[in-house]
């Protein structure tokens, strides 16, 4: 089962806007005394294409979360920014023939645009983690948020593979990939080794992260509408260095900012 | 000149490595380069794998001119580890970008090119190559809000995952005939959905469906061009000057397109791609 459908109503209530590919879920609510867009992308058992029926982020995925960011922005281009959230529960991107020949790279690409010209433009985007958050479909649909909160549950997974394929692909077993996933940070499968990345903004501790009470949609929305307000005026990402495992992505800025002065 | 005389003439730019690329891309004698290899800013997570880093992990960042503009290359090295993105060399080009994107606000225009070789993330560093992807792509989409950035994929790597998004976002894209783009890599499609999906030996049809000729005669690349230094270098100067095609803030026109292949879209093969994507509408 899909999570963000189960955390949708509660956090947004409201109907999903026409218009959209089948496998979104675009929600306009309140939040915090402001409107916001809630999206999600969910599975479609009817989608066209057939390697993106399980909550997958493919071609249409990818242009429709573009289309509902865009939109969201051109209608408050002069009036009060509404504040866009992401709830990820998404698997993966597509895996196939189709997708690779109609540019699934440029529908994603579209995706990633969006999010980030909303940031720009001073919108609060905010990606809550209720599930999985892998890889491709990840970098479209949250990873350009200012703030990411995550709720604290062994179901909500960050990676850049699946265990299976990041093992065949290093060339190693699925046992010694767990070996070294426990010894090396950004590796790792469990959320307290994501967390010590520093990317996370927030962990949220919930009584039902498959299927949320009513304290816990409270307390979820009380987080989002805290997000809102620390983002501010902040339109980058710059809140995301601070990790203890990010030393060298430090390092490397500070280095070439000096260097780059002197060139 | 004749033909042979030409083709004694040209010399290859997907034979050179990446530094060498970026040294015949930019004016001569502009070439420096920032954090180069002895700055020894290497991967803190290869050793502990039993995996030797690299001096510049793979990338190379210099700052130049390209005909007389200010620009910033980032040459990803194929070579070292597939081109694949860790944490230092991720944030090597999200830093230059950033920088660049300062640059700019300060009143120093100042132009980016991308040499893409890459699988994507390196899987070794999975999540912090995640991250700094995310963090190039932000800077990609900041950037040319004030200059091009301009991607170039020559090959033999090409570029996938998730920098395939990132040369997405890129204000022109330019391929040559050994360049390939996409989001997965034909060993993981097959992997994922098995070899009558997509089989990885099968190299005419992964050429057919995302090769840069392929990719440019589909709309999905600005330009394509010879394997030759002096044309490719000629080619990133004429695409500083043109407008931007905009691919990824038109997702009606894709929409659109894709709503006409029907409720069941049935496998294509790269004449279907292109006259799909070659229609009225664009």
């Amino acid at each position: 089962m899909n999570r963000a459908l189960n955390w949708l109503p509660g956090l947004a209530g409201g109907e999903s806007l026409p218009g959209y590919p089948a496998s979104l879920r675009v929600v306009d609510a309140e939040l915090d005394n402001r409107l916001a867009r809630f999206i999600a992308v969910v599975p479609d058992a009817d989608n066209p294409f057939p390697r993106a029926r399980a909550g997958e982020v493919g071609l249409l995925e990818g242009w429709g979360l573009a289309k509902a960011v865009n939109e969201a922005v051109a209608a408050d281009r002069h009036g009060e920014k509404r504040a866009i959230v992401a709830v990820i529960d998404v698997p993966s991107q597509a895996y196939g023939r189709r997708e690779e020949a109609l540019g699934i790279h440029q529908a994603l690409a579209g995706a990633v645009e969006a999010y980030a010209q909303a940031r720009l433009a001073g919108h609060p985007v905010i990606g809550l983690l209720v599930g999985k958050a892998m890889s491709g479909a990840f970098l479209a649909h949250g990873y350009q948020a200012q703030r990411l909160i995550a709720l604290d549950d062994s179901g909500v997974l960050v990676h850049a593979m699946g265990k299976a394929a990041a093992a065949r692909i290093t060339l190693r077993s699925v046992e010694q990939l767990e070996a070294l996933a426990a010894e090396i940070a950004p590796m790792a499968y469990d959320l307290d080794s994501y967390a010590s990345l520093g990317l996370l903004w927030r962990r949220l501790s919930v009584q039902d992260a498959e299927s949320p009470t009513p304290a816990d949609i409270a307390q979820v929305r009380a987080c989002l509408a805290e997000a809102v307000r620390d983002i501010g005026a902040s339109t980058d990402l710059t809140s995301r260095l601070d990790g203890e495992n990010r030393r060298a992505s430090r390092e490397v800025r500070a280095r070439l900012r000096q260097q780059w002065q002197e060139a | 000149m004749t033909d042979s005389e030409r083709l004694l003439q040209s010399r290859s730019f997907v034979e050179l490595g990446a530094r060498q690329r970026a040294q015949a891309l930019l004016d001569p004698d502009t070439f420096r380069e920032l954090l180069g290899p002895f700055d020894r800013l290497m991967s803190p997570w290869l050793p502990r794998q039993g995996i030797v880093p690299q001096a510049d992990d793979g990338v190379v960042i210099a700052k130049g001119r390209l005909a007389g503009r200010n620009a910033v290359v980032a040459a990803i090295e194929g070579g070292f580890q597939g081109g694949s993105m860790g944490e230092v060399g991720g944030a090597k080009i999200a830093a230059a970008l950033e920088l660049a994107i300062e640059d700019n606000r300060n009143g120093i225009p100042t132009c980016a090119v991308l040499l893409l070789e890459t699988g994507g993330v390196r899987l070794q560093e999975a999540n912090l190559g995640l991250a700094a992807i995310a963090e190039i792509q932000a800077a990609i989409v900041q950037l040319r809000g004030h200059q091009p950035v301009i991607g170039l994929i020559a090959g033999s790597v090409g570029c996938f995952g998730g920098m395939s998004i990132a040369a997405g976002l890129c204000s022109h894209l330019l391929v040559t005939r050994e360049a390939r783009l996409g989001l997965n890599g034909p060993q993981v499609i097959e992997q994922e959905a098995g070899i009558d999906e997509y089989d990885a030996k099968d190299r005419p049809f992964i050429w057919s469906l995302t090769g840069g000729e392929q990719r440019h005669a589909s709309g999905l690349a600005d330009a394509y061009v010879s394997d030759d230094l002096t044309a490719v270098r000629e080619q990133v100067l004429q695409l500083l000057q043109a407008p931007s095609a905009a691919r990824a803030s038109r997702p009606d026109w894709y929409l659109e397109r894709l709503s006409s292949l029907g409720s069941d879209v049935a496998q294509l093969d790269g004449a279907d791609v292109r006259a799909l994507y070659q229609g009225d509408a664009r």
